[in-house]
């Protein structure tokens, strides 16, 4: 991955500069293009949300970002004021934690691979856990575990590492309606204590516009960006007072117009392809 | 209403547990039985079928001498000598080719090919190189507990959802946390199921290896009651055999339910 080095950003002071910097991004998989002229710039402890149709490249450019992934072409740069700290940690898509350990290792894995001191290790990780209401559930593996509560220690996980960018796919959408709002609402709450820079994949329109400061719409394959959304409403956020007001209304109706043509010509291409 | 009825399909569930263990301490009870009375009656031929009860009496004879015990620790001994040098290079080598593809390619047509050699006909080979001392016993139980393992390991790590890997890279774990964090505990209850097979074949080997080439052993011991045909003796060391396999059986249930608490019942 080409991560050119930042010798030309000495005059620029570190908390000024953004957290991620993507130019002109290209991504191949063989004949298919995943992902096309995409630049943007996050800055630091931005909440930027990116939504858009199945199969549009989103995951795979959260996975770039991971360091997952490599780049057909481009750059991008991402800021790391503190060595001691990891530049990102990714909270996957679907069941992630180790099944064969408890809750408590699995939230303290970040911190144990850095070899983190086990004093530190035991403050973080009480701290994340009671954030995340696991800690009656420490010594508990994941198979006695609902599926609400195995997000919750992933998020506990990736909160734990401490990571100056927080990479979040789709964590909630295996989850029942209740449990995703109270989840959505748990991780506000955490992420207004720290303010971390966090890059949300999701397909709910309604959740890009509760949690996000930005959002990027892309476009159906090839995930290219297809719009930049702002979201200026005040936090801490409710969501039933978001619901009540008109501001939240209209921007999930600018936004969902924008995403439909994407998504129809996605189902477009796929019908294509099938027949 | 309906939580009695949930009561009682407990019940039944319970009670259909205690008529399943049962009717498992009936079955080779009733065996026993019908044989000795066979025997007593003479339907059969004693001298290749002799009574349980002349058997158990041979047991308790071999039992007091000491010899029982002597030839079944020795066969213990070398089975156990036997299971970690075969399945310690299985695992490391299983892992390795799990996780690195190159490592595959250069192994998997090796163990395809050495694979389906019988055993039992490797045993000449094993004498003519660790001639008729304990290296050739080791070695035979070596050997069949290397190939279940390895193969076991193998798809154990293949099989664990590639998620878990792109976490630990995510987390930068090094090679030796993938393999110590992810890889062998993702893989454990396959290569659990391997080291069964592995032992379980490991027993019929020492078995032959010790018919042909030892003074010693349960092997040794069932091959002596042949040629002196003392066919009671014969049968306390099939017994002895039977016997070990399954409490190795009941001890790796055991193990595995200690190591892997992670897998649901």
């Amino acid at each position: 991955m080409t991560r050119p080095p930042a010798e030309n950003d000495a005059a620029e002071p570190l908390s000024r500069r953004p957290a991620i910097r993507i130019h002109d991004l290209r991504k191949d998989f063989g004949e298919l293009v995943a992902i096309d002229r995409i630049s943007l710039e996050i800055a630091r402890g931005e909440f930027f949300m990116i939504v858009g149709p199945s199969g549009c490249g989103k995951t795979t450019l959260l996975r770039i970002l991971a360091g997952l992934e490599t780049i057909t072409s481009g750059a991008i740069d991402i800021a790391t004021p503190s060595s001691q700290r990891p530049a990102n940690s990714m909270i996957f898509q679907g069941d992630s934690i180790f099944p064969w350990m408890t809750v408590w290792s699995n939230a303290a894995y970040g911190l144990k691979m850095r070899g983190a001191s086990s004093a530190i290790i035991k403050e973080v990780v009480g701290h994340y856990l009671a954030c995340t209401g696991l800690t009656r559930f420490a010594a508990y593996y994941p198979h006695q575990l609902s599926g609400g509560m195995r997000q919750r220690v992933a998020i506990a996980r990736a909160f734990a590492n401490d990571p100056e960018i927080l990479l979040m796919d789709e964590p909630f959408s295996a989850l029942d309606a209740q449990n995703r709002l109270l989840l959505q609402e748990e991780l506000l709450r955490i992420w207004e204590e720290h303010k971390k820079t966090v890059v949300f994949i999701t397909h709910s329109v309604d959740e890009a516009v509760f949690l996000g400061d930005r959002i990027m719409v892309m476009t159906a394959q090839p995930g290219r960006a297809k719009a930049f959304v702002p979201v200026p409403l005040a936090r801490p956020r409710n969501i039933m007072e978001l619901q009540k007001s008109a501001e939240y209304g209209e921007l999930i109706a600018n936004i969902w117009a924008s995403l439909r043509d994407e998504v129809q010509r996605a189902r477009r291409r796929e019908q294509e392809m099938t027949s | 209403m309906s939580v009695q009825t949930i009561a009682a399909g407990q019940r039944a569930a319970m009670s259909a547990r205690a008529r399943d263990r049962l009717l498992n301490v009936i079955s080779p009870l009733a065996l026993l039985l019908l044989w000795e009375l066979c025997a007593r009656f003479h339907f059969i031929d004693t001298r290749f079928f002799p009574a349980p009860s002349s058997v158990f009496a041979t047991l308790i004879e071999m039992l007091r001498s000491g010899d029982l015990l002597a030839h079944t620790a020795i066969s213990l001994q070398r089975l156990a000598y036997g299971t970690i040098v075969g399945a310690l290079p299985a695992l490391i080598l299983g892992i390795a080719m799990g996780l690195n593809r190159p490592i595959r390619a250069l192994f998997d047509p090796l163990i395809a090919a050495t694979y389906p050699v019988p055993k039992s006909a490797i045993l000449p080979l094993a004498l003519l190189i660790f001639g008729l001392g304990e290296g050739s016993k080791i070695f035979m139980v070596a050997i069949g507990v290397f190939f279940p393992m390895v193969i076991n390991t193998t798809t154990g790590v293949l099989g664990i959802s590639k998620i878990y890997l792109d976490v630990g890279r995510n987390y930068k774990a090094s090679r030796w946390n993938t393999f110590w964090t992810i890889a062998l505990p993702g893989a454990l209850p396959v290569i659990v199921t391997g080291l069964k097979l592995g032992i379980g074949i490991g027993l019929v080997l020492i078995a032959v290896a010790e018919m042909v080439g030892a003074r010693s052993g349960l092997g040794y011991l069932i091959w002596s009651a042949w040629s002196t045909f003392a066919v009671e003796e014969m049968y306390v060391g099939l017994f002895a055999i039977a016997i070990i396999g399954f409490l190795i059986t009941l001890g790796l249930n055991e193990l595995e339910r200690v190591i892997i608490p992670w897998k649901p019942e």
